[in-house]
Parts: C-alpha cells; sequence; structure tokens
C-alpha cells in the first residue's frame, strides 16, 4: 500500500497492482484507479461471463459475489477490491453451485438473450440462501434491480419459485 | 462512460483520512460504498483528482450502545441495518426502513454514514434521523463535534458537513416501550426513489401522544419535519378529527418543489395521504 507522504496527486493514471483471489484462484493484475472491477474481470482476467450494461447500478447484469455478497462489479473500481474474494458466475457454475437454478432458467425459457442471466443468477442464489421459501413478491422484490429486455421476467419467477420449492420439498437440500 | 483519472488512497486511521483530504483540498473525495459516488464519477458529474477509500477504518465500524443511545458507525452497511440484532432492538425504525433502500445488492455495499453525508433529499434514512432526533458526530481538521439531525440538512445536497470533514457515526435515542414507530413510502417501483415517504416516530402517555416527531422525503430539497402538524398531534388520542386537522397543516408545513412529472399539488396531496395511513397504523399500535 502506498505511503502518505509520497505526492499523491502526481501519478493520476499510473497502474497499481493489485491483487483477488477469483474463483478460488490467487490472480494479480495491473490496473489503473480508474478501472471497474467489472472491466478487470472482463479484459483483463477474461472473464466474460460478467456484463457490463449500464455502469452506473441501474442493470444487475454486472452482479458478483464479493467475499460472499452479491454487489455490482460496476460501482467498484478494482484497486477497492484489493484482497478481496470474487465469485463470477463461471466461478459458480464451475463449483455446481447454481446448477438447480440453471436447469430450471432452462427448462422455462427464463432467458433468451442470456445478458441478464448470470446477474439473475447471482442475486436468485443470494435471495434463496437468506430465505428458503420466498413469496412471488419476495422474488420480484429481489430481483428489483435486475432488468431483462427479454423474457418479461414472468419465467424467472417461476424459475426460482420452482428451485425453492423443489429444495423444501426434498427437504431442504442446497 | 468512463471515471476520470484520479488516483487512489485507502486509510486505515480516521487522522490519515483527514490529512489526505487536507493536503489535496477540493480536488479529493471520500469513498465509503460507492454506491452513489461511483456511478456519479462514471458519468463525470463529479472528476476528483484523489479518491480516499475510508472502508478499511475501524474505528466507523460497528453498532453499539452508549448511555442512552445506540451508535452505528458510518461504515454500517444498508443490509446491516436487517441484520443487526441490536438495530431491530433499540432502533426498530431503521431495520423497518431498511428494505424500502435501493435494491439488495446496492444494501450490501451502500453505507449509512454516505447516505447521511450525501444527503439526497430523496434518500430514507436522512429523513429518519430527523423522525429519531439523531445526532451525527464528524471530524475534522478541527476536531470533533456532534451535530443534531435538526442542524444537520442546510439545503439541496448541502448538509453541516464542511469539505474535508468526515462522518464517523450516528447517535440514535433508545427505542422505548412507550414508543410507536411507522413508516412508508409511495414509489413506482419497488427499490426506485419514493415520490413521498414519510417516517414516525411517537411517544405515548397511555393513549394520548406524548410527543411526535413526523419526517418526509422527497418532498423538497431537504428532508423536513412537519412542525406544524406535529404540535396539532400532541395530546390527541389520534382520532380521525385530528389526524384531517393535522392533514391539513402539511400545506403550511411542505413547498414541493415544480416538478412536470410530479406537480406539487399532487405531491401534497400524496403527503397528506400518506400522513393519514400513518397515523391510522400509528393509533392501532403500529
Ligand atoms: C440503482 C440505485 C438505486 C438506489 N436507490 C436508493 C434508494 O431508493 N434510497 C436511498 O436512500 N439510496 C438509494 N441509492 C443510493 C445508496 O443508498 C447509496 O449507498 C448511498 O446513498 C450512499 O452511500 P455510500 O456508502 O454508497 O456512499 P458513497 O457513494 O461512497 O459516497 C456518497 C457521498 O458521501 C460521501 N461520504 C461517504 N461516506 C462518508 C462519511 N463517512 N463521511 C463524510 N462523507 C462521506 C462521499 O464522499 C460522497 O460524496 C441507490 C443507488 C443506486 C445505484
Ligand atoms: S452494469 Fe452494473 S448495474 Fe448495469
Ligand atoms: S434474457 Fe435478454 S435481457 Fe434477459
Amino acid at each position: 500500500m502506498r505511503g502518505l507522504d509520497e505526492p499523491l496527486l502526481d501519478e493520476t493514471d499510473e497502474t497499481v497492482r493489485v491483487r483477488f483471489v477469483v474463483n478460488g484462484r490467487k490472480v494479480a493484475c495491473e490496473v489503473a484507479p480508474r478501472d471497474t472491477l467489472v472491466d478487470c474481470l472482463r479484459d483483463k482476467l477474461e472473464l466474460t461471463g460478467t456484463h457490463a450494461g449500464c455502469e452506473m447500478g441501474a442493470c444487475g447484469a454486472c452482479l458478483v459475489q464479493l467475499d460472499g455478497r452479491a454487489v455490482h462489479s460496476c460501482l467498484i473500481f478494482a484497486v477497492q477490491a484489493d484482497g478481496a474474494r470474487i465469485e463470477t458466475i463461471e466461478g459458480l457454475t464451475e463449483s455446481g453451485m447454481l446448477a438447480e437454478l440453471q436447469a430450471e432458467f432452462h427448462r422455462r425459457n427464463a432467458l433468451q438473450c442470456g445478458f441478464c442471466t448470470s446477474g439473475m443468477l447471482i442475486n436468485a442464489h443470494e435471495l434463496l440462501s437468506q430465505t428458503t421459501q420466498p413469496s412471488r413478491d419476495e422474488i420480484r422484490d429481489a430481483l428489483s434491480g435486475n432488468y431483462c429486455r427479454c423474457t418479461g421476467y414472468e419465467a424467472i419467477v417461476d424459475a426460482i419459485e420452482a428451485v425453492a420449492k423443489a429444495r423444501s420439498d426434498g427437504g431442504g437440500a442446497t | 462512460m468512463k471515471a476520470r483519472a484520479f488516483s487512489y488512497f485507502r486509510a486505515a486511521t480516521i487522522d490519515q483520512a483527514l490529512d489526505a483530504h487536507a493536503r489535496a483540498g477540493d480536488d479529493a473525495r471520500f469513498i465509503a460504498g460507492g454506491q452513489s459516488l461511483v456511478p456519479a464519477l462514471s458519468l463525470r458529474l463529479q472528476a476528483p483528482r484523489l479518491l480516499i477509500d475510508i472502508t478499511h477504518i475501524d474505528d466507523l465500524r460497528g453498532v453499539r450502545r452508549e448511555g442512552g443511545h445506540l451508535r452505528i458507525g458510518a461504515l454500517t452497511r444498508h443490509c446491516e441495518m436487517l441484520s443487526e440484532l441490536l438495530i431491530a432492538e433499540f432502533a426498530p425504525l431503521l431495520h423497518a426502513v431498511a428494505p424500502f433502500v435501493a435494491h439488495p445488492a446496492i444494501r450490501n455495499r451502500g453505507t449509512f454514514g454516505g447516505s447521511i453525508a450525501l444527503a439526497d433529499p430523496a434518500s430514507e434514512f436522512p429523513a429518519m434521523t430527523l423522525a429519531l432526533d439523531a445526532e451525527i458526530e464528524i471530524a475534522g481538521p478541527s476536531g470533533r463535534r456532534r451535530v443534531r439531525a435538526d442542524d444537520f440538512f442546510i439545503d439541496l445536497f448541502e448538509t453541516a458537513l464542511q469539505p474535508g470533514e468526515l462522518i464517523i457515526a450516528v447517535y440514535v435515542p433508545l427505542f422505548k416501550a412507550d414508543q410507536r414507530f411507522a413508516f412508508d413510502e409511495l414509489a413506482r417501483r419497488r427499490g426506485d426513489y419514493a415520490l413521498v415517504g414519510c417516517g414516525m416516530l411517537a411517544t405515548f402517555a397511555g393513549d394520548r401522544v406524548d410527543d411526535i416527531r413526523i419526517s418526509f422525503f422527497s418532498v423538497g430539497n431537504t428532508p423536513t419535519r412537519v412542525k406544524g402538524a406535529e404540535a396539532i398531534l400532541i395530546g390527541s388520542r389520534l382520532d380521525a378529527g385530528r389526524i384531517a386537522t393535522a392533514q391539513g397543516a402539511l400545506e403550511g408545513d411542505l413547498a414541493p418543489p415544480d416538478s412536470d412529472e410530479v406537480p406539487p399539488a399532487m405531491r401534497l396531496h400524496l403527503a397528506r395521504v400518506l400522513l393519514g395511513r400513518l397515523l391510522g397504523r400509528l393509533g392501532e399500535g403500529a
């Protein structure tokens, strides 16, 4: 970490080295302070499953897990995440955490172009980890920051509701 | 769009953050949750040359009792308003309001101190500090002070905070057994900023209102207490007649701004509707 005595303002666009654990693997990369986490993930680490839509917190396409919680990677500069543990859609898919949700999205056509899907899945996953049997209203509320321009949402809500129901019928399996 | 280039400094202590800001002057911004600041930078509404990250300062963290107050650290995230037991017990109004603030992922990052510092007139938490008679603790180059919420919000995005000053914590009087609260907002879509919102905290003597503080947001340049309506309700049993009189008093208490989307008369009407609903709930025990 840079010390206070160094001339802070003279080096505005100079890159700094950041380290994270991304999807269980330690990585280091050079970023400019103004590079957002979503740009770092997509451009530097080639993890393009995280999408950049509005880049202002409105659409939810860029959600990742940061230290276990869903956050917008367009609303964090990569330098702020230095030292953090990050899970992207790629890692969550590989570990099988999202498998039931993904199967149900597929079965019910809860995606068309897929632009919103990784964000939808990460949000749905967090909802189901906090509330085992959410009502349809609670599901819609949880997705209120995720835009989908294709599906009309109904199938997405159906899919999440179906997974919650299957899990509680199956004795609370995760 | 992308932010203009800036330098980044991660402060470990309050003094380091204040010192870095003092050196950089107007060109520096503190960043907490970044949920308002990062969009402003990306849209280039702001273009500071130095960002001072305050999220690693331990002294800004944590919720604890201090005498008759709950001390809520500036870095308390919106989602912690929901999960923190001390808040549910001693500041239940904040617990009830948190689900109305933005969306889940934004609540995972956004901080209480950041919301108060920004003082967006459409935000829930700043208005609630008025209803709760909270005090805001501020640290700056010339030392520390506590400012009552009543004296904190000055004008549009303008507060008692001077440039380079940091909110450390917010002190909320502990909720008591003879108190009741109510909150609601009218928004076009859940998670959006409200067209009108209102929160209130009342102390009862039996079934009579002994004291009440009512605060509205999205009604003007700052969150606004409606002192005319409060005065009418003190001493009452919240009967229909008094509630109607209090609703009538809002015309004198509020002066909604001109806006094409929501004309002032409509906003005033919505404020009356909301006040009536909330006082009804308060009378039933909220
Ligand atoms: C899509 C979207 C929807 C939203 N909806 C709502 C909503 O419905 N209601 C609502 O209230 N908010 C909403 N927000 C804003 C959100 O609640 C922010 O988290 C909050 O306004 C600011 O907190 P922050 O910690 O993110 O502050 P930051 O964005 O980090 O900072 C905001 C400002 O406060 C200053 N600051 C931050 N912390 C301190 C401190 N301790 N001392 C002094 N200055 C400080 C910063 O310098 C900056 O100027 C929304 C945001 C988004 C992106
Ligand atoms: S790209 Fe982050 S919310 Fe739209
Ligand atoms: S599937 Fe196209 S945006 Fe949702």
